[in-house]
């Protein structure tokens, strides 16, 4: 009955089509009328989510529906156990154990298949077939981005700073359909305002075609430019590099085109999500601040999937660095400052995926953090010193870059095909 | 002793320059002479003197931009 039911929706990935973008803009509007006049139309926003939720994730066979349903009830409740635990008690295990178990379906999805890969398992997955469609019960699409609002969640009410645990709202901040694939990565109490104030008239207005011009920015960025690099260029460029092998100029071209395309494809995605958000009124943050001309690595990663990095330096690198300072776990404070790095850089290397890249991306962006602190740490002691001015700028730019690109290059996992395939 | 006096002795000790007392207004991040580590050295160095944990959720730049915002900011959390 259900199945019939729902194949009376139609069925995209956000995002992906025109038919998509006329469907949005259509059942939009009644929102956008109320908000012209100060108003939120909760129900009607609420009817839109569940609507947006089923065109995505209901499809024919019902497992990420199942998946996504199952992922949000644990959570919920999840987060309502360990609220009510707080306000009573505040042991550190306790959240530890919380924060483990906010995690454990992401992590299920990411060793499931790992697992079931290695050889050594191979025997297993003869005797019991059913173990490869595991993660498909568990996973779906975008259950990363919800892993990151429901550990801050924890983290927040540990801190003391979330008093009071609105089911509705919570669901509402999970469920925020604009942003639920891919982020940006909201916060819980920024989110919450939103949602409890509508904008003012004059305010909603500049929103509207902030939000509007966002999409047609994003048009120009995914439809045009990710797809000239990633669906005209990148195939070229890998052939070239494939017929070369090892390091050729076809390698080197393959760096930059794929640079371009993935942050044409992202950005252009992030400009989708934030500017639906911003016709419903909400200011989901921004992801991406024009990279391409940071001055070193760590303004990189102020600039790059902004609300991915500042998740990171608040939840894990601000709070493990003050643990680690306070017990005086290290002697020098620069010491712990890299280890934290690679730490936090190796746990973003493992949300990527387990596979060898990532963990040398991980692995080359902690040290060329750490380097580049020596190196901030050196021109802060000889600051009055060192020249200083528009060429040195520039110089550091395009450093930067080649950096990153080459740093995308690992990335991109193409070394793993020109190497080992 | 005052707040801004402990503040101040904390950011000149971090910063490693007396500028910080001279100027409340220099721009740290800017200068490059505060990043989010010293910010986090910081706040274990401000609750060791003090005696109150300062609770930092979320960072924001320019909560931390100069010396005068700093003071300000750990007088409102005292």
């Amino acid at each position: 009955m259900i199945r019939q039911f729902l194949s009376y929706f139609p069925s995209y990935s956000p995002y992906e089509n025109p038919s998509y973008f006329i469907l949005l803009g259509v059942a939009l509007i009644p929102l956008v009328v109320q908000l012209l006049r100060g108003k939120r139309m909760m129900w009607y926003q609420n009817i839109l989510t569940v609507y947006f939720l089923i065109i995505s994730f209901g499809g024919p066979s019902l497992r990420s529906a199942f998946a996504l349903c199952s992922y949000i009830l644990w959570q919920t409740i999840l987060v309502y156990i360990y609220f009510k635990y707080r306000q009573k008690r505040n042991n550190t295990g306790i959240f530890y154990g919380a924060v483990t178990l906010a995690i454990l379906p992401l992590f299920l999805v990411k060793i499931i298949p790992f697992i079931n890969s290695r050889t050594w398992f191979e025997p297993v997955v003869n005797n019991h077939p059913s173990l490869l469609s595991v993660p498909s019960f568990i996973g779906f699409l975008g259950i990363s981005y919800l892993t990151f609002k429901a550990v801050q969640m924890v983290m927040e009410i540990r801190d003391g700073i979330i008093t009071e645990y609105h089911i509705g709202r919570y669901l509402q901040f999970m469920l925020f359909f604009p942003t639920i694939s891919s982020g940006p990565i909201d916060r819980y109490r920024r989110f919450e305002s939103d949602l409890l104030n509508a904008p003012e008239k004059n305010e909603y207005v500049d929103m509207l075609s902030t939000g509007i011009h966002k999409i047609f920015m994003g048009f120009v960025y995914k439809f045009i430019l990710a797809y000239l690099f990633g669906t005209i260029l990148l195939p070229k460029m890998s052939h070239a590099a494939i017929a070369d092998g090892g390091i050729s100029w076809g390698l080197i071209g393959y760096m930059y085109i794929y640079t371009f395309y993935l942050f044409f494809d992202f950005a252009g995605y992030s400009l989708f999500a934030i500017g639906t958000s911003n016709i419903m009124g909400y200011n989901t943050p921004e992801n991406f601040n024009k990279p391409f001309l940071a001055k070193n690595i760590k303004d990189f990663w102020d600039r790059w999937h902004i609300s991915l990095s500042s998740w990171f330096r608040d939840y894990i690198y601000m709070r493990l660095m003050f643990t680690l300072l306070k017990k005086k776990v290290f002697k020098s404070r620069v010491v712990a400052s890299n280890v934290g790095y690679f730490v936090l850089f190796l746990i973003m290397a493992l949300w990527h995926g387990l596979t060898w890249f990532y963990l040398v991306y991980g692995l080359y962006h902690a040290t060329l953090v750490c380097v580049t602190d020596w190196w901030l740490r050196f021109k802060r002691k000889h600051r009055k010193k060192l020249p200083k001015n528009k060429y040195t700028h520039a110089f550091a730019v395009v450093l930067t870059f080649h950096a990153v690109a080459f740093g995308l290059l690992l990335f991109s996992g193409f070394l793993d095909t020109l190497l080992f395939k | 002793m005052e707040i801004k006096e402990i503040v101040l002795d904390i950011l000149e000790d971090l910063t490693g320059t007396d500028e910080v007392r001279e100027d409340l207004s220099l721009d740290l991040f800017e200068e490059g002479l505060l990043d989010s580590l010293a910010v986090v050295q910081f706040l274990v160095d401000i609750e060791e003197k003090t005696g109150k944990p300062m609770l930092v959720t979320e960072f924001h730049k320019e909560e931390w931009a100069t010396p005068q915002t700093i003071i300000d900011k750990v007088v409102a959390f005292q």
